[in-house]
């Protein structure tokens, strides 16, 4: 074995023109940044209130950072995707071959689901939760910066697949046998390995972190049965990582050991047995669904409660229903794989349990239509996110409930209409939920609002776009296209691939705009200001803080009564009220461990993918001890002293009733 | 009455947007397919009578109580009414217990293992999934086929599948269902083709880089007598298929070429399942063992269904599985 | 796995060190205590799918050994003496630690090095035993799954001993302040937990496999 392991300058896809096109527009990209940071002195900024920040509400920025770069990364996968099967129809090539192709549509699917729409979905619990439950933090902020690290490092490894070497060509579910060492002997199996584990590792700190934070760390008065609905959907959601994430832990750590020390786990050969790779995956990644979508339940249930002005209709219900989906979860796995050849009576017990799901998430829909019911609904854009994932949802949860029969999925099964179907599901459930909460409680973090006008053109591309590009799959799917073809030879199955295309570029439309949304509104920052913090006239206690909120959150922890604990006090009188003292109050100081270990962890990650052995050891042994380093000292923390306190308080306050006073806000 | 109506509107509509589908799932020329498809539709239409009531109420909600509309009741306070909470929780329930027991009944009569019945003798294909192309044995003729598919129409064919390396699934959606292929183990399908044609066939799991290219023909032959002639020519094209040409066929490949064996070395098939079978248990005897194949490893998962799969194991799988290669034909 | 473990003994550095300040709204050490015992469960589960896997794979032997050729009960038996009577001298270092007897702490975890040491030892032997013999993992499905919950095991004990060894130092350095109490209890909870799998790893890898 040579000193740099598998890998040389052969690694590098310098033959494909579109990786090099990439390439260079990264390191373009890359050179611009670097030299704005320098030019403008902004490295301190950035390591001091950022990379080494244990302010959840950093964090929560800096994840949604991420996965909003992951969502550029994955989206350009899928127009490629769609561009190479609109013209590789009556047997032409297209523009991808298989070996790039396959990389893409694998690629695609692991960005989407773990690098975009889990640090969303986690992004937003970070700034929302500790704030909703009147906490200063949440229960541990250095393991808060070390999971956000550690879903980064993840990323970047999956991002350095594009320059050395390949990514995983096996579907984003990376099925062995194809995904054992005899059929795929590059190192693509070893990047996907390597980024869901150490990105999962970071996934299931969060969960711990944020459960304990939950449940031990709630403002007085705060029940369970009166902490608000996202902070309710988000602890389900934690449950269901803590529960499921370990599964596939071992099974990424089985499938290292099958490819690494040549075990027999999932082989062909020596007795290993593949289906129990499947079971074992759908047995964490069913339960991912949900972990995705139940957060963005409590977005829509939190907006539009919000926007009708409203009490949320059968909160208890809705608590349930988001119980029972989780425990439900646990128990439909096999739905992924009726056509494996199991007896009737599985089948069938597996196709019930998934419908029974349906039972409890059509509760939640009409909850949410009677939380409408004689309210007064301001036609908003998050109203307009949610208002088109109750119409498109309900579409998916159809299909979703005919491909839990049996019957209707030995033929559906792997085909477009899937794909639609999930699509369906998971565009029109949790990413329009996360956009949704984005533009809700985007003045939250940042301090001003998002242009209006050009969030409704992105709502309106997205939303029509989405119809366009996956309703066309359903008939596709029906006419028995299957999934992951790299070229077609049916002319009747053209014209819809087209349209899909075309819709894709509709959705292209909105993303764009939420760009120039973005410049746009900052740009005009200062008439978009949101001075009292409570922008919507909001329910819950994140609009009790200024926006942004103080790193303490709260000068003083409030006291709870009520569900909708803000309301609540605004309708008492007890709002934006200075103290005449505070006392001083204790947080934990910032730390460079997490980045540390982030960074020593991807190098590890990268040597073991390229079998450069010493390398490896150098980075383990760095990410320990830096770790333990950071468990001996005692120098963690700090002290907000009183004075900082009063006059920072007393500022926000001012702006708030002065607010008040001016327009007259209902309080 | 008005639920009649609605399901008639709302099929007659389906099938107005569909009848363009040729050659799809929901143009079936087998009775599998044709079972298939109504389960589809009824299963969709019982569906869209909540999915469509709550799309329209959610957009009628949204404009009637939109905050110009001043002049309708506002209730801020109200969260809570036990009749509207009843009614949410039965809608759905109803629904389901509807879908639950049409599934229960559908999953067990479509069962992809269970042989059709009234049809007459079954015709055994012995399928197996090679990088990138299908093999077909006819045990009972003695030839084989790679990437074409000829049966007579009428006939019930049973499908005995495994894989020679990755997992693929065998499919032909006008025919109906579909099941997965798998290395060191077989599973079981059962068609029929209701009237003679080309249908188009293919994997439907991603293998690998020739994946797209792993197609083939099924041809339903008009009758017995077309399916004995055809048998008979490929015969008379000689061409033997043998343990060692066989190794030279499974190497990777893409897009191949229809071929025919005019003869099959017996027991190949049992010889490739094998591969990845010899000496599994400690004491080498292979009986019982193939009973892998159906799906122990999900219910190991979970203690719960443990003895759902013992039963089914003793039952039905470990008595059909003999080691030895003959195959038995029509009889279970 | 051993990371994780280590990183929630992170934590309890941090929020330890709340408790010094009297004014907190809550007590730290007992959410630190919780936030460990969540990761212990998720643990579980992790050993739980290894079980699985064990379970369905451990008759696939392909030929080769199976459990009843390899495992040596008399050997296994120490070896889980071993670690059980590890468990009771950790037991009597926590009473030692609450009590504030840094000296007897102190000992009473360095017995518990040892016997956990032992083990792992024992431990290795077998492994290097089994793959001197041609029984590596390679060799079967059942090797391989018997190798990897076993050695799963061996290294959470692994990661526990380098865990006491910093706590050792920490206890000797600082004394037994709050934060080193709770950060003790953690490690008990952990080597505790480690107790529990190995009992089944004992029952349902060893026992059952050499009947």
């Amino acid at each position: 074995m040579s000193f740099l392991g598998k890998l040389s300058l052969d690694a590098i896809p310098y033959h494909e023109p579109i990786l090099v096109f990439t390439m260079a527009a990264i390191a373009i990209g890359g050179i611009v940044l670097f030299t704005l940071i320098t030019k403008y002195n902004k490295w301190g900024v950035l390591w001091r209130d950022w990379i080494t920040s244990v302010d959840h509400k950093r964090l929560g920025i800096m994840y949604i950072f991420v996965a909003l770069v992951m969502l550029f990364r994955g989206f350009s996968d899928a127009i490629m995707m769609r561009t190479q099967l609109a013209l590789a129809t009556s047997g032409a090539p297209g523009i991808l071959p298989p070996e790039h192709y396959d990389q893409i549509f694998t690629a695609h699917g692991v960005i989407m689901i773990i690098f975009m729409a889990m640090p969303f979905m986690i992004g937003l619990m970070n700034i929302i939760l500790p704030l909703q439950i009147g906490a200063r933090d949440v229960a541990f902020p250095f393991l808060n910066n070390l999971s956000f690290w550690l879903t980064a490092s993840g990323a970047i490894l999956i991002n350095i697949s594009l320059v050395f070497g390949e990514f995983a060509k096996t579907g984003w579910v990376a099925y062995p046998p194809l995904s054992e060492l005899t059929f795929s002997p590059g190192v693509g199996v070893d990047y996907y390995i390597w980024a869901l584990q150490i990105s999962g590792l970071g996934t299931l700190l969060t969960a711990v972190n944020f459960l304990v934070t939950v449940f031990k760390m709630r403002a007085p008065g705060m029940t369970l049965m009166k902490m608000p609905i996202f902070t309710w959907t988000c602890t389900w959601a934690n449950i269901l990582i803590a529960a499921s994430f370990p599964i596939l832990t071992a099974l990424l750590a089985m499938l290292t050991l099958d490819r690494y020390l040549g075990f027999h786990f999932f082989t062909n050969d020596g007795g290993g047995n593949a289906m129990m790779y499947i079971n074992l995956f759908w047995a964490w990644g069913h339960p991912e669904v949900y972990i995705l979508v139940l957060p963005a339940f409590g977005i829509f249930s939190e907006i539009i409660s919000t926007f009708t002005s409203k009490r949320l209709f059968g909160y208890t219900s809705m608590i349930y229903a988001s119980g029972a989906i989780s425990i439900l979860g646990f128990i439909v796995w096999l739905h992924h794989f009726f056509t494996m050849g199991s007896s009737a009576n599985v089948n069938a017990f597996f196709g019930v349990m998934t419908m029974i799901i349906a039972v409890p998430t059509g509760v939640k829909l009409f909850n949410w239509l009677f939380t409408i019911y004689r309210g007064r609904l301001q036609m908003t854009v998050p109203v307009m996110w949610t208002l088109g994932f109750m119409v498109t949802f309900t579409v998916g949860g159809m299909t979703g409930v005919l491909l839990a029969i049996p019957g209707a999925d030995y033929v559906l099964h792997n085909s477009l209409f899937l794909i639609a179907h999930f699509h369906n599901t998971i565009i029109g459930g949790a990413v329009f939920g996360y956009l949704a909460g984005f533009t809700f409680w985007f003045p939250k973090a940042m301090g001003f609002k998002l242009n209006v006008r050009w969030g409704k053109a992105a709502f309106w591309f997205w939303i029509v776009g989405f119809f366009v590009a996956f309703m066309p799959l359903y008939v596709l799917g029906f006419l028995g296209m299957t999934r992951r073809l790299n070229h077609t030879n049916n002319p009747d199955w053209n014209i819809w691939l087209y349209i899909a295309a075309g819709g894709a570029v509709l959705i292209m439309f909105g993303i764009i705009c939420q760009v120039v949304q973005l410049f746009v509104s900052f740009r005009d920052r200062e008439a978009l200001d949101d001075e009292t913090g409570d922008p919507w006239n909001g329910h819950t206690l994140e609009w009790a803080t200024s926006s942004p909120p103080q790193a303490y959150n709260f000068a003083v922890i409030p006291e709870v009564h009520d569900i909708d604990a803000w309301t609540d006090m605004k309708e008492k009188g007890q709002v934006y009220q200075s103290k005449a003292s505070y006392e001083a109050i204790h947080m934990p100081k910032n730390t460079s461990a997490g980045v540390l270990m982030g960074l020593t962890l991807t190098i590890f990650c990268f040597a073991m993918i390229w079998h450069v052995w010493w390398l490896a050891i150098v980075g383990l042994v760095g990410a320990i001890g830096v770790f333990i380093k950071r468990c001996y000292s005692n120098d963690v923390d700090y002290y907000v002293q009183p004075e900082e306190v009063l006059a920072t308080e007393n500022a926000f306050n001012l702006s708030g009733s002065a607010k008040i006073n001016s327009k007259g806000i209902k309080a | 009455m008005l639920i009649r109506n609605l399901c008639n509107i709302a099929l007659a509509s389906i099938v107005l947007v569909l009848s363009g589908c040729s050659g799809g799932v929901l143009d079936p020329k087998g009775q599998i397919g044709v079972d298939e498809k109504n389960l589809i539709i009824i299963a969709t239409v019982l569906m869209l009578l909540v999915v469509i009531p709550v799309i329209v109420m959610t957009l009628y909600f949204a404009w009637k109580y939109r905050d110009t509309q001043t002049h309708e009741i506002y209730a801020p306070k109200w969260a809570h009414s036990n009749k509207i909470e009843a009614f949410v929780w039965a809608i759905p329930i109803l629904i389901v217990i509807v879908l639950g027991v049409i599934t229960w009944e559908s999953t067990h009569r479509l069962d992809p293992y269970k042989p059709i019945e009234g049809k007459g003798e079954h015709l055994t294909v012995e399928v197996v999934s090679l990088n990138w192309k299908w093999l077909f044995i006819y045990p009972e003729q003695g030839i084989a086929t790679v990437n074409e598919l000829v049966f007579p129409a009428n006939v019930p064919v049973e499908y005995k599948i495994t894989s020679e390396s990755t997992m693929n699934s065998f499919f032909i959606p006008q025919l109906g269902s579909q099941i997965y292929s798998m290395a060191g183990m077989q599973t079981k399908l059962h068609l029929i083709a209701n009237e003679p044609g080309t249908f188009k066939g293919f994997s439907a799991n991603y293998s690998g880089s020739g994946f797209s290219g792993m197609k083939f023909n099924a041809i339903a032959t008009p009758t017995q007598g077309d399916f004995d002639k055809w048998v008979s020519d490929v015969k008379a094209k000689g061409n033997k298929l043998t343990k060692a040409n066989y190794d030279e066929l499974a190497k990777a490949s893409e897009n191949n070429p229809v071929t025919y064996y005019g003869d099959v070395d017996d027991g190949l098939f049992h010889t490739i399942i094998m591969k990845y079978m010899a000496g599994m248990s400690g004491t080498k005897d292979m009986d019982g063992m193939k009973d892998m194949k159906h799906m122990e490893g999900t219910e190991n998962m979970d203690g719960m269904k443990d003895m759902k799969a013992m039963d089914h194991m003793s039952h039905e799988k470990m008595a059909e599985h003999s080691a030895t290669p003959s195959i038995s034909q029509g009889e279970e | 796995m051993s990371t994780l473990s280590i990183n929630v003994e992170a934590e309890n550095t941090k929020l330890a060190s709340h408790d010094d300040h009297a004014h907190d709204h809550h007590d730290t050490s007992g959410d630190t205590v919780f936030g460990f015992w969540l990761y212990l469960m998720t643990d579980c589960l992790l050993f739980a799918s290894f079980f699985a896997t064990y379970a369905v794979l451990f008759m696939n032997t392909v030929g080769g050994v199976s459990g009843k050729d390899i495992f040596e009960l008399d050997f296994v038996a120490v070896e889980t003496a071993a670690l059980l009577i590890s468990s009771i001298t950790f037991g009597f270092a926590m009473i030692c630690a609450q009590g504030q007897k840094k000296a007897l702490t102190l000992i009473w975890l360095a017995i518990t090095f040892c016997l956990g040491a032992a083990f792992i030892g024992m431990e290795i032997y077998e492994f290097t035993h089994l793959i001197e013999h041609g029984n590596g993992p390679q060799g079967s499905a059942f090797l391989s799954s018997f190798f990897a919950l076993v050695g799963l095991h061996g290294l959470h004990v692994t990661a526990g001993l380098i865990w006491m060894t910093i706590l050792m130092i920490e206890v000797a350095r600082r004394g037994l302040g709050k934060p080193t109490v709770t950060r003790l209890m953690c490690l008990s909870l952990f080597w505790h937990f480690l107790d529990i799998v190995w009992i089944c790893v004992f029952s349902v890898v060893y026992l059952m496999g050499a009947m």
